[in-house]
């Protein structure tokens, strides 16, 4: 434990939506590795069985099984250093074995549904079957304990999901009422059921990873409302991604640039054809004052959800482990972990 | 910037009368809609009779070509030049509803019904994973024996691969003529033959599917596919002779791609798969490519004389470093404006390159594929002067 509150002190189950190639792999992960300090044990998980963790962290695909894959940033100050990111690939197949497993002791019969065709059956007529599925092994995890005693620790500190894109998140959470009518009745039903329970407790917070372009803030911004409309569920803060800072503090944006006072800095500096150059240079100045004003707006439009909001610079390298860990300090920094 | 590659030429394309469908493909958010929508603006103020079929459009640009509501009709285009003859319509592809006259139009009205109201139907047709491709196509289909447009440009669902809207169609076919729903269509039609081997793993399935889903879902399913099955040779048909059409004369595909190596990756792989199916590609669309105008100072020297002006004891501009550089000599207002300058020239530069190396990676792989690289607009494209801007960019129009 530490003794620094954060904004999501009682969360264990983070969820990570945002618009298709927003960043929510990345986030998801960064996250994860925030989580990840003072010894804390954090479990991450990929909900869409597209390996995409494993690119992330330069390793051969995951198996449907629950494996070290990082540890976190060191404390530096006594308690225990970093702690440990594990990560789990889910797909559907692997959960339904699982579910049959664990609640029918079936494993055998769900290989024979498998080749039959069964999770194909599930993942496609019925896609509301297998997110349950997918859904209730990531609250499995949250809620395992160590020894099956209510008082024992948890096996997991936090757990990270990332998750479908926000078009979908509703309907994967199994908040949407036209998935319901797919399960009426029967032990899937109470499974459901009892999944929801977690997902709509103070336990778990749904998190949207948007960029400052139209239309990721605009699905952020209905998926939010659309979340607010769930009784419980808990809709967590909002990561701006790929943020660019801007290079002149706003007021000085704003100004016509001086094109002949810019002209002798230049030359001043040692720059030859610094007249040319001026108008060149005060001509990208220009186009990133508008662009920084557009995603000022944009900004706005996002503050007005009232949610929690960080932001992740956008690493001009590309993103690698170093640059993971970057981005997990800067969620540390602004409270989020 | 790619010499050797030959310019795509979207004028030419256009003005050709005997084209008759463009399809614009590419991974999530590199520009699809955006492309598709700016070529048949273009094309009309150039005299075509055009339908742009699109999917998901963000909700300014849809209101801009009048796109209110999500009545899956084309409507037509306000505001766009008629001096050349032509006209635009354009629609919003709604899958849902796209899926249901199909049920309607193959199906008596009581089975119809039926079908509608089954809770698999509707899972099925709002949310499988291919429907939105297969409704995308059936659309298209529909649009081109109307016999209405003399031009079609056709916009493709969002999608992490372009290859989706090429397979998903086929999943769908193969999803509905797969084993377990002919298993499932047994107790229905008791009279086919079939194998103990079968008989027994129909058994394993419905009793554990029982077991997971109770018996009311199962019935419900059966029920689906009995009432499905009569339509499934209709939709098959329907499918391939689409995937036809694609192959045509006709056709041509404009693959769009972002100079990102994700982006790049997926269009190769369209691209290669469009050779082996067969289907005219006309070239790539590189979207949003940042163009610094001042080429001739580079990002080591405008970084180096942003340092004479405003020195940054850890080499980053002002409004990012916390604490100010109290221990240096404060400099002259002007000469933070042009450090700020010239470190922003630096970043664009830097970034430029590399987006300049990523293209490479796709030209000197297919040096045959025309291509035309679309500028960043400072702003996103919401209306038809935008548009009409992206065309002129598409055109390589100054
Ligand atoms: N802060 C950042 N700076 C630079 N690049 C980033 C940043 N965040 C994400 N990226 C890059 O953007 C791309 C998309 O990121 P990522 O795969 O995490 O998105 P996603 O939302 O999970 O996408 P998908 O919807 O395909 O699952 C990747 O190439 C990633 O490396
Ligand atoms: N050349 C450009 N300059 C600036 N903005 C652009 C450019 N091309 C597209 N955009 C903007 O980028 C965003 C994404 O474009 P668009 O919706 O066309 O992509 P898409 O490929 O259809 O995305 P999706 O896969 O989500 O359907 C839009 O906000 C659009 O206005
Ligand atoms: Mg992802
Ligand atoms: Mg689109």
């Amino acid at each position: 434990m530490t003794a620094r509150d954060t904004d999501w002190d009682g969360v264990r189950l983070h969820v990570v939506t945002g618009k298709g190639g927003t960043g929510k792999t990345t986030v998801a992960a960064a996250l994860a590795l925030a989580l990840a300090h003072g010894g804390r044990k954090v479990l991450l998980i990929e909900a869409e069985g597209r390996q995409g963790i494993a690119r992330l962290f330069d390793r051969p695909p995951l198996p449907y099984e629950e494996r070290k894959i990082a540890i976190g940033p060191g404390s530096g100050g006594g308690s225990g250093g970093g702690g440990d990111v594990f990560a789990l690939a889910i797909d559907p197949e692997g959960a339904l074995l699982d579910y049959l497993q664990m609640f029918y002791g079936m494993r055998s019969a769900g290989r024979a549904l498998t080749r039959l065709g069964m999770v194909d059956f599930a993942t496609t007529i019925a896609p509301g079957l297998s997110d349950v599925l997918v859904t209730g092994k990531a609250t499995e995890a949250t809620r395992r304990r160590a020894t099956p005693s209510r008082t024992d620790k948890y096996v997991y500190d936090a757990v990270v999901m990332d998750a479908p894109p926000t078009g979908r998140i509703a309907r994967f959470l199994n908040v949407s009422t036209e998935v319901s009518g797919l399960a009426k009745v029967g032990p899937i039903r109470s499974h459901a059921d009892s999944v929801a329970n977690v997902i709509r407790s103070p336990q778990t917070a749904v998190h949207f990873v948007s960029t400052l372009e139209e239309m990721p803030v605009q699905e952020t911004l209905d998926g939010i409302a659309e979340l607010n409309e769930v009784k419980g569920m808990q809709v967590g803060g909002i990561m701006i991604n790929m943020a660019r800072p801007a290079v002149l503090p706003r007021e000085e944006l704003k100004k016509e640039p001086d094109i002949a006072a810019l002209a002798s800095s230049l030359a001043r500096a040692g720059l030859r054809s610094a007249d040319s150059l001026a108008g060149a240079l005060a001509a990208e100045l220009d186009e990133h004052a508008r662009h920084v004003e557009l995603t000022d707006r944009r900004r706005a439009e996002l503050t007005a959800a009232g949610q929690p909001m960080y932001e992740l610079r956008l690493c001009t390298g590309g993103i690698d482990l170093a640059a993971l860990h970057g981005l997990a300090a800067q969620l540390r920094e602004q409270g989020a972990a | 910037m790619t010499p050797e590659n030959p310019r795509l030429d979207v004028d030419r394309i256009i003005d050709d009368r005997r084209a008759r469908i463009i399809v614009c493909c590419g991974s999530g958010g590199v520009g699809k809609t955006t492309t598709a929508a700016a070529i048949g603006l273009r094309a009309a103020e150039r005299g075509r009779q055009v339908c742009v079929l699109t999917v998901d459009p963000a909700r300014r640009l849809a209101q801009s070509m009048g796109l209110t509501s999500l009545d899956n009709t084309p409507r037509r285009v306000d505001g766009v030049s008629v001096e050349a003859g032509g006209s635009m319509h354009a629609m919003m592809l709604d899958m849902k509803r796209t899926f249901d006259e199909v049920v309607e139009a193959h199906a008596d009205p009581a089975r119809a019904a039926q079908i509608l109201a089954n809770p698999f139907y509707q899972a099925l047709s709002s949310s499988f994973a291919g429907t939105q491709e297969y409704m995308a196509m059936e659309k298209l289909g529909q649009l081109r024996t109307s016999g209405e447009w003399d031009l079609i440009v056709v916009d493709t669902p969002p999608s992490r691969s372009a290859l989706d809207f090429l397979d998903a169609p086929e999943r769908l076919g193969r999803f509905l003529d797969g084993r377990l729903i002919k298993l499932l269509l047994t107790p229905a039609k008791a009279t086919r033959p079939f194998t103990k081997v079968l008989n027994a793993g129909f058994s394993v399935v419905t009793g554990t599917l029982t077991k997971i889903l109770g018996a009311q879902v199962l019935r419900d399913a059966q029920t689906f596919v009995t009432a499905f099955d009569t339509m499934f040779g209709g939709f098959r048909e329907r499918a391939e002779a689409t995937y036809r059409l694609l192959q045509a004369p006709g056709t041509s595909f404009l693959v769009v791609a972002a100079p990102e190596p994700d982006a790049l990756r997926e269009a190769s792989y369209f691209v290669e798969r469009l050779d082996e199916e067969r289907m005219p590609l006309a070239g790539l669309v590189l979207n949003r490519v940042h163009r610094p105008t001042a080429t001739r100072l580079s990002a080591a020297r405008s970084l180096a004389a942003a340092e004479t002006l405003e020195p940054m004891p850890n080499g980053s501009s002002a409004a990012e470093s916390s604490q100010p550089p109290s221990q240096l000599p404060e400099p002259a207002p002007a000469d933070v404006v042009a450090a700020a300058a010239l470190r922003l020239h630096a970043a664009r530069m830097n970034l430029g390159e590399r987006e300049q190396r990523v293209a490479v990676t796709f030209t000197s792989a297919y040096p045959a594929v025309p291509i035309l690289e679309v500028p960043a607009l400072p702003e996103d494209v919401h209306d038809l002067a935008g548009l009409r801007r992206v065309g002129e960019l598409l055109a390589d129009e100054p």
